[in-house]
């Protein structure tokens, strides 16, 4: 299969989409600033608290927060302060917001991305083994899985998994974190693998479900369509067109929805590492959130806002440009 | 065969009858499970320290909890809080939902904006929206309820603006203008009544993601105070008593939770069949 992309209109494409996402963060960044300062957080007494300032050093802080200026002040300073990249000091951690993000969103994107795939490959082939066998107990017992793991809060997955694995079988640790005292640094690739093992599954079994059921319900459209009677006719085998027919048509769409659980996948990620302790952006949002760590909360919304926007933007590019089947509405 | 197709009398019923039935069930299900709820007092669920750790026995199904308490009734105590916080969440949401339809009907500008409002609340994690909107609102039911409502409106916001965008190019709207009938009573007479099972459906289908995302943001510790009897403080207290084998503090609970929302979304998808009878032949 060949993919020609007019680069022209891509180009322009993007371009469009950069503006928005410009203007998506500027909106987000707003926003969520406001919604923090209406909020009961006070975070000079947040601080005061975390850290046992001296009066001085409130009356310093004070004058950071901006305690006294008025709100819409407030905002664009914020906003010309986030344009360049200054997103404050992190008061769980003590360093600059932008270190923080980059060192455990790095953590979190291999979570991610590894049960992403995960997910992806074993939903879509469970979504082609249900649709293939339809009506069959194999497609029942996939779909009721599905159903199931629909309905089951994902926390609680993960609850059962470390309940498993880790209480009974003994074959992980349980809260899994790194030994006290270790550095980041000092934790071989081992223990990280390890740690990853428990996290990684969960939630992937998480991911299967919407994935597989799209695909099978996908799968069984096209498995009514008159080209697949028509191969069926030809006397070509069930499977073989399955390959041939099915597997091509449903995988572009099946990627797309994929990409456009970005969303899904990261709240997800929030919740499966603070049950496993594992040290990503997710388990620093609760800790910020439970912690009134004001600048870190901001910074995470900011770097999630934009990973969505990436996975809906990928999406986008798929379905309007990769598929050859929008190429007619492109050359209108 | 025959003779027992005959005997059985779900059989001599048409699709119709069994969806009606099934709905039925489910809604007397659930308002047990409710009303239960309802008649436990909290007083009444008794901290009784020789009962610690108990598993689940004849006399206490769940089995007990550190303190002593009977697990069962603090899972239905739980399921009813569930239950309240996702109906008036998802009816909140669909009033949302139904408002900015609206708005986006009345001209170009406040459709823009519809749009543009339904691209920034799903660009941004609900559950990390959840979380800024229940420290906003400074934890508690209140910012429970307000942050799901405010997370789930745009899914039945799109589907109702197509369908209102439809209905307003038909011809007999088009006529009740010539009539000189206003915007408002055109909206009120002609598309409200036939968005209203649409409304119906998406209220229910809301519900089953309310509760989770409800028990979740507890579980993170921004939702409900850890005094409520929510099944999200459950689990997350149970965390640290899974070390010591008590499986059935996390088991039971949650069990319970997943199948009040298997019911809630069979609900949704049978009311759906009911009222739309074009889904219903799938």
């Amino acid at each position: 299969m060949v993919i020609i992309i007019n680069s022209q209109k891509l180009a322009k494409f993007l371009g469009y989409k950069a503006v928005r996402l410009f203007i998506l963060l500027v909106a987000v960044a707003a926003v969520s600033f406001i919604m923090v300062e209406i909020s009961p957080i006070n975070p000079v007494k947040s601080y005061a608290a975390e850290m046992g300032a001296s009066a001085q050093q409130i009356a310093a802080l004070s004058a950071y927060w901006q305690v006294d200026v008025p709100l819409g002040e407030k905002v664009v300073s914020w906003l010309a302060d986030l344009l360049q990249l200054n997103l404050g000091i992190s008061l769980i951690y003590r360093i600059p917001v932008v270190n923080v993000i980059i060192q455990k969103f790095t953590a979190s994107l291999v979570l991610m991305i590894t049960s992403w795939i995960i997910s992806g490959v074993v939903g879509f082939g469970l979504g082609i083994i249900a649709g293939g066998t339809r009506g069959s107990w194999i497609d029942k017992a996939i779909k009721t899985y599905c159903y199931i793991l629909q309905c089951a809060p994902s926390f609680w997955i993960g609850l059962i998994i470390m309940l498993i694995f880790s209480v009974y079988l003994g074959w992980f640790p349980v809260g899994l974190a790194v030994p006290v005292g270790t550095m980041a640094s000092d934790v071989t690739f081992w223990d990280w693998l390890i740690r990853l093992i428990l996290p990684a599954f969960t939630l992937s079994i998480v991911g299967i479900a919407s994935i597989a059921l799209y695909t099978r319900d996908r799968l069984v459209n096209i498995l009514n369509s008159d080209y697949f009677i028509f191969a069926r006719a030809r006397g070509e085998n069930h499977w073989s067109i399955i390959i041939r027919h099915g597997i091509r048509n449903v995988l572009l769409p099946a990627i797309t929805l994929q990409f456009m659980s970005f969303s899904e996948l990261f709240g997800g990620a929030v919740l499966v590492e603070q049950i496993f302790s594992y040290p990503g952006i997710g388990q620093a949002t609760v800790a910020a959130g439970l912690r009134s760590d004001v600048p870190l909360l901001l910074g995470i919304v900011l770097i999630s806002t934009i990973f969505v926007f990436c996975g809906n933007t990928i999406a986008d590019i798929l379905y309007k440009y990769v598929d050859p089947r929008m190429k007619g509405d492109e050359n209108e | 065969m025959s003779s027992l197709s005959k005997l059985n009398p779900l059989n001599s019923m048409n699709l119709r009858q069994k969806t009606i039935l099934l709905i039925g069930l489910i809604v007397l299900l659930l308002v047990l499970v409710y009303a239960s709820s309802l008649s436990i007092d909290p007083a009444n669920i008794l901290t009784d320290f020789t009962l610690r750790n108990q598993p689940p026995s004849f006399e206490h199904l769940f089995g007990t909890d550190w303190l002593g308490r009977d697990m069962l009734t603090r899972t239905i105590k739980g399921l009813g809080l569930s239950i309240f916080i996702g109906a008036v969440a998802s009816i909140l949401s669909s009033i949302l939902a139904i408002i900015m339809a609206f708005i986006s009907s009345v001209n170009k500008y406040g459709d823009v904006l519809i749009a543009w409002l339904i691209d920034f609340f799903a660009s941004i994690p609900h559950l990390l929206l959840l979380i800024m909107i229940s420290i906003c609102l400074g934890k508690g039911a209140m910012g429970v309820i307000i942050g799901v409502a405010c997370t789930h409106w745009t899914s039945l916001a799109r589907v109702l603006r197509v369908e209102i965008k439809e209905i307003q190019t038909s011809e007999y709207v088009q006529l009740s203008e010539k009539f000189g009938k206003n915007k408002f009573w055109i909206a009120k007479e002609h598309i409200l009544i036939l968005v209203i099972t649409q409304v119906i459906v998406g209220t229910l289908l809301i519900f089953p993601h309310a509760i989770m995302h409800e028990a979740s943001i507890t579980f993170l510790g921004f939702g409900l105070s850890p005094h409520e009897p929510a099944i999200g403080i459950i689990l997350s207290e149970s965390m640290s008593y899974l070390t010591t084998g008590a499986w059935w503090l996390a088991v039971f609970p949650g069990v319970m939770l997943l199948i009040i929302v298997l019911l809630f979304d069979i609900l949704g998808e049978e009311v759906e069949k009911l009222l739309d009878p074009t889904k219903a032949q799938k």
